[in-house]
């Protein structure tokens, strides 16, 4: 090529013109397209890169504990594996089936009906709540379309000694009876959720933000004392068998903090294993059944009698030698007498007695004394189900019901309310305001009688555990102990039964100092007697020692062993 | 004014990095932040399976009834008891 050859080429103007404006345009677009993504999609946008690597986390709460006041373990929530499988992906294979069931357990029909069963739906339990080792075998199996995740089972370690105040959960961890029930919302916790960003491995990168804040349950510590529980009821436990009875019950309270030690229930139940549970055996009878308390009562009477100064201890009471008619009924006495002063009322147990006192009283008096020691409602305790029993309004009184009314009979008391009442002569008066969970210090009473007059009933309830009295049985050596003997005839369809008895006795001790009150009963003794001085009181003597030692309280009598009577005439009482 | 561009370049190049690298950081100290957790919520499940089993050796019934069969314990009666009053300011 020659430079001769070079000639000015000219293009035309247009085509360079027109290439501009292509790129210019194009540039538009562009810039347009990107204002659009950024500027007006840009959220929609986000949204969906998010989606790809943030994911939003469950995070479960789990349950509190339940511990005892020393903080023993009562029921504490473990994490389980639930299987579960997608019936349409399950493996066809009938070796790798037949493995599944012999590792869960299960026959292989009954783990086929229960795929079977899921047929159409995605998913299926096979078993829930399997210990994390049978989990990690089945994982080892790796069968096709079975799958498990994660769950809480609820375990008792104390088992049935205090099964029915803790109560139990359901298989979803929710409570179903008892404090589980009562305190589900603390105990329970809230579970939470978080949105995370996750890399190619699945760790979690980044914490974008809660969600919904989670919260752990709370702990819940109650006033039981482990020891002193498992000891009421291995005495209630060998009563109940011994005398073969329908039931029994026992709470013990510390008189000073009002705190619930124990609270006992025979026949029991193992909360772990539920199958095969008969609603006998869940009844909590120390809150939730109410009975006709009989002349565990007497002392209430007797109180009111002294605080109005119509008695003193050593007046003397006209027994009319064991009978009082009153309106063709005719009250009567197991140990007659013509007159008993008012501490033998209580000694010997006397009906007559009692009615003659309450006979001498206003109506009103009497109806206002069970309201204030907390008959007829039910204890503020938050427990479910806790009963009120039954105090008629005093107006609808006749006579004679308020004579029967003061040994017990036509008023109906739970056995907790009856424990309650009898703080007011452990406390010089006051009434105890009660609690299941631990507290601390000495809680501040309601005056009910003055100092006098509840001293002078504990006297008289001394008296009336000693020799030839109906409760010598309940005495402890080492501690003074005073109480009442209580033998009632069962209500049955609106009458009195014959031959079946309600054997109960209260009481407390150290005399001294009260420390705690017992109050114990055994329903339909059928075996080994029936009086609560032979049933009862044994049971209350026993869980006064060990309780009283348990705790570390001085002594207060000479520490001599005591001979114990056996069933003599003594003992009998009729209400 | 060309020498002072090159300079903020440099430094911007250099803040990018380190933005990139404190990033990369804070996901690696989470990480290691999010598997303690893990493993402290693991420790709570064992320490809870812990005092189960606990709770269950230190049943009162099963320590009463290994004192009297295998050690031949029993509690004391009364005649053997001594209370001790402790004098004042005595700890218990």
């Amino acid at each position: 090529m020659s430079l001769a050859t070079v000639a000015v080429i000219r293009l035309p103007v247009w085509r360079a013109r027109f290439v501009l404006t292509l790129l210019v345009a194009a540039f538009l677009m562009l810039i347009a397209r990107s204002v659009y993504l950024q500027a007006m999609r840009t959220e929609f946008l986000q949204e969906k890169g998010e989606a790809r690597y943030a994911r939003v986390l469950e995070v479960p709460a789990t349950r509190g504990r339940i511990l005892d006041r020393k903080g023993e373990a009562l029921a504490v929530s473990t994490p389980v594996k639930s299987i579960w499988a997608m019936p349409d992906a399950v493996s066809p294979e009938p070796a790798a089936r037949a493995a599944l069931a012999r590792v869960l357990g299960m026959a292989p029909a009954d783990l086929e009906r229960r795929i079977a069963g899921g047929e159409g739906r995605d998913f299926v339990y096979l078993k829930r709540q399997v210990p994390p080792e049978e989990a990690e075998r089945v994982a080892a199996l790796g069968v096709p379309g079975v799958f498990q995740h994660k769950e809480f089972r609820r375990y008792y370690p104390g088992g049935e000694i205090a099964a029915h105040l803790v109560g139990f959960t359901g298989v979803d961890d929710v409570g179903q009876e008892g404090l589980e029930l009562a305190y589900q919302d603390s105990l329970g916790g809230k579970p939470g959720s978080r949105r995370v960003i996750k890399d190619r491995l699945g760790r979690v990168v980044e914490d974008i933000g809660s969600v919904r804040a989670g919260q752990d349950g709370r702990d819940l510590i109650l006033a039981i004392d482990a020891k002193i529980q498992s000891i009421a009821y291995g005495a209630l436990k060998s009563a109940v068998e011994r005398h073969r009875a329908r039931a029994g019950a026992v709470v013990v309270i510390d008189v000073l903090s009002g705190e619930v030690l124990a609270l006992a229930n025979a026949p029991s139940f193992n909360p772990n294993n539920r199958e095969r549970l008969s609603a006998g055996q869940m009844r909590n009878r120390v809150l939730t059944d109410t009975f006709e308390p009989g002349s565990t009562m007497k002392p209430f009477t007797v109180a009111l009698a002294l605080e109005n100064g119509k008695v003193r201890a050593d007046s003397r009471v006209d027994t009319g030698n064991g009978r009082l008619t009153i309106a063709n009924f005719t009250i009567q006495d197991t140990h007659p007498a013509a007159s008993m002063t008012v501490t033998e009322v209580l000694q010997k147990s006397s009906n007559v007695g009692a009615a003659r006192l309450a006979l001498g009283l206003p109506a009103e008096a009497m109806w206002d004394l069970y309201r204030r020691v907390g008959l007829g409602e039910a204890p503020e305790l938050g427990f479910p189900g806790a009963a009120a029993g039954r105090v008629r309004h005093y107006r609808s009184w006749r006579p004679i019901e308020q004579a029967t009314m003061s040994y017990g009979h036509g008023i109906s008391v739970s056995l907790m309310q009856l424990a309650r009442a009898y703080t007011v002569f452990a406390r010089d008066g006051e009434l105890v305001p009660l609690t299941l969970t631990r507290a601390s210090g000495r809680v501040h009473g309601e005056k009910v009688f003055s100092a006098e007059t509840a001293r002078a009933v504990r006297a008289m309830l001394e008296a009336a555990v000693q020799t030839g009295a109906t409760g010598p049985r309940a005495r402890a050596p080492g501690w003074r102990v005073a109480g009442k003997t209580g033998t009632a005839h069962k209500v049955i369809d609106g009458r009195y039964a014959a031959d079946r008895y309600l054997s109960s006795f209260v009481g407390f001790a150290p005399v001294s100092a009260p420390r705690l009150v017992i109050a114990t009963m055994i329903d339909e003794p059928t075996a080994g007697g029936y009086y609560g001085g032979l049933v009862a009181a044994p049971v209350f003597s026993q869980v006064m020692q060990g309780a009283l030692r348990l705790l570390g309280v001085p002594l207060d009598a000479p520490p001599v062993p005591i001979e114990l009577p056996g069933e003599n005439d003594d003992m009998r009482e009729s209400t | 004014m060309a020498k002072l561009s090159l300079v903020l370049l440099a430094v911007l190049v250099l803040a990018a990095l380190a933005t990139v690298r404190a990033q990369h950081q804070a996901r690696k100290f989470f990480t290691a932040y999010e598997r303690a957790q893990t493993l402290g919520h693991e420790l709570d499940v064992e320490y809870g399976r812990l005092q189960l089993e606990a709770s269950t050796w230190a049943l009162h019934a099963r320590i009463e009834r290994i004192a009297a069969e295998s050690l031949g314990m029993r509690a004391p009666d009364a005649r053997h008891v001594r209370s001790i009053v402790l004098p004042a300011g005595a700890r218990q």
